[in-house]
């Protein structure tokens, strides 16, 4: 089975920042819970040097590395998980 | 409450001639917009305001929404800016922001430009950076799609930048050379400092200007300035109105090359001044710029030349007619001959490179032949800016200069070449032809000489292999000057004479 591998670049323990990774956490244990999940977050203010690697701008910034296809979403994810898992191309088609 | 305004402090750009017009600089820890249309010059200004400030020791870093770093290294490499060892350096870094081709868009619910924000600190931090250049706005625009949110962000960035004691510069782009400063309304929140560039087209003609708008709080001056951006150097403007201020002038005299054409200017030319010598084809303009300098390199004096009209061979075979060696002067180091086309190059470009001549030769005399020939390759507007520009360089050098015109009509007439300049030169020598009972004779004046008293005749001469002879004035012709002229008889001489005798007694004949 595919792992799931998340990053998610924040800047500051912003209330974006928060939402973001609540809905990260929900859809990890939920809608994803038959997958082994990996979410890694960054924060540029400690870490600039991540962002500059990934030429991040905006924050917060999800990058979907594992399974591909590289997926890219910038904002707090709010609203309806099903919307980010389809941008997401989650879960993986067995 | 009263401003003082030196609490606002300049930042030199060390971009040539920008801070003439600046009055010193940008003003220092702000951010300055400079905005213009597509191809203006925008990333070159930009990049420049780094590259100076490297090489007076000042890191830089330089934010790029647009190009790819890749790009910019190799497009300003031909500006002598060696990017890469600069970055080796840590001495310039590049924030890249640039569109990523895998960068597929997806936005769900807010967010900010922290990252971006984040990037920008570390790379400053990191470097001790006191200059940033962002470049440019408009590519954040059209990428983000949602103009409020980049706006409020940009504005974030700037107010971070200043808290660090950051001098930035940020380009963006104008949709017309005339109207809004720049577009999405971006002067909202750099509205301090503005600084346009244009790059407009006049008769056919490319033409590129910097414009002040304004630094608020503070001076600059007012009006475009005619700039190039040339290899190896990057943007040169040519500050008009800030050079023309500070013009010493001699009274040293220097001699024209001919011994009674010294004694109609009162004793020869000004040793730093400007003398236009007017005339029809074959009137013996080019012989009195020959002679100008003949006379330079008998007294040990360096000459330079500029011919825009007749080749090299052509001016040597014709000094030889004269009774001048060129080549013995060349030969020993007392001239140079420095021929092309002026159709080749715009006026500024022009104008650096003649600059860069004259302060390579480190002449005493300059002539150029002619100044028509340069009128006809350019707008009035550039022409009358680059014979400002080139008149103050050379009176700055102590230098004599003798500039050549041509009127288009055989007889009488001006040009409009004179029109333009003849306030700004200190003496003009007219030539023309004088057609007397049915044979064209030369006849010369002296209209102006600056700071002297000089002879107000209009005199006969005559050309041979020993150069000008000047003879008589004439007598019984008027309207020469015009090219009206009219034959007058004894008896009215006698009548005119009557009526202005002049205060030395000395009756016309």
């Amino acid at each position: 089975m595919d792992k799931i591998v998340l990053h998610l670049f924040i800047a500051g323990r912003t209330v974006r920042a928060e939402r973001a990774i609540a809905t990260l956490r929900r859809i990890c244990e939920h809608e994803l819970a038959n997958y082994e999940c990996e979410l890694k977050i960054v924060d540029v203010l400690a870490e600039p040097q991540q962002a500059e690697v990934r030429k991040i701008l905006a924050t917060p910034t999800l990058i979907k590395e594992m399974p591909p296809p590289v997926r890219r979403i910038i904002g707090d994810l709010g609203g309806d998980p099903r919307e980010l898992l389809a941008a997401l191309n989650l879960p993986p088609n067995p | 409450m009263k401003a003082d305004q030196s609490t606002i402090e300049r930042l030199p750009t060390g971009i040539p001639g920008f801070d003439h017009i600046a009055n010193g600089g940008l003003p220092r820890g702000r951010t300055t917009l400079v905005a213009g249309t597509a191809g203006s010059a925008k990333t070159v200004f930009a990049a420049q305001f780094l590259a100076a400030g490297i090489e007076h020791g000042e890191a830089g870093v330089f934010v790029t929404f647009e190009e790819a770093p890749a790009d910019l290294r190799r497009n300003m490499y031909s500006f002598g800016w060696d990017i890469a060892d600069w970055e080796a350096q840590n001495r310039w870094v590049f924030v890249d922001a640039s569109p990523q081709h895998d960068d597929e868009l997806t936005v769900i619910g807010s967010y900010d430009l922290g990252a971006l924000l984040a990037r920008i600190e570390h790379a400053v931090k990191r470097t001790g950076a006191t200059r940033v250049s962002m470049d440019s706005l408009g590519a954040m625009f059209t990428r983000l799609n949602d103009s409020r949110l980049v706006r409020n962000e940009m504005l974030r960035i700037a107010v971070r930048i200043k808290a660090l004691g950051i001098t930035a510069v940020i380009t963006a782009e104008r949709s017309q050379e005339y109207g809004e400063i720049a577009r999405y309304g971006v002067e909202e929140f750099v509205a301090d400092d503005v600084v346009i560039l244009r790059n407009l087209l006049e008769e056919e003609k490319r033409r590129r200007t910097v414009e002040i708008l304004k630094f608020r709080g503070t001076t600059h001056q007012k009006g475009s300035f005619p700039f190039t951006v040339i290899p190896n150097q990057g943007i040169v403007v040519i500050p008009l109105s800030a050079i023309e201020l500070k013009q010493r002038s001699s009274s040293l005299r220097i001699t024209s090359g001919n011994n009674e054409m010294d004694r109609m200017c009162g004793g020869g030319f000004f040793r730093d001044s400007i003398i236009l010598v007017s005339g029809a084809t074959g009137t013996g303009k080019t012989l009195m710029a020959t002679s100008f300098m003949a006379a330079g390199a008998m007294r040990g004096e360096r000459s330079l030349l500029f011919a825009f009209e007749e080749s090299r061979d052509q001016l040597f075979r014709n000094a030889t007619g004269w009774g001048v060696d060129f080549e013995q002067m060349e030969r020993d180091g007392l001239l140079r001959v420095v021929c092309n086309y002026p159709e080749v190059t715009g006026l500024e470009d022009q104008l650096i490179s003649m600059q860069s001549e004259i302060s390579n030769f480190r002449p005493q005399r300059i002539a150029i032949d002619s100044l028509s020939a340069l009128e006809r390759a350019s707008t009035i507007k550039s022409f009358r800016e680059f014979v400002i520009g080139l008149t103050s360089f050379i009176k700055h050098q102590e230098m004599a200069g003798l500039y050549t015109s041509t009127t288009p009509t055989l007889l009488g007439g001006s040009s409009i070449t004179e029109a333009h300049i003849s306030t700004i030169t200190d003496s003009i020598i007219l030539l023309r032809y004088v057609e007397l009972f049915g044979e064209m004779r030369r006849g010369l004046t002296v209209l102006k000489m600056r700071g002297s008293s000089h002879d107000k005749e209009i005199r006969e001469f005559t050309i041979d292999g020993a150069g000008m002879h000047i003879g008589r004035p004439f007598r019984n012709i008027s309207g020469i000057l015009s090219g009206q002229f009219t034959h007058l008889t004894p008896s009215e001489i006698e009548r005119l004479g009557a009526m202005f005798r002049d205060d030395e007694g000395e009756v016309l004949e």
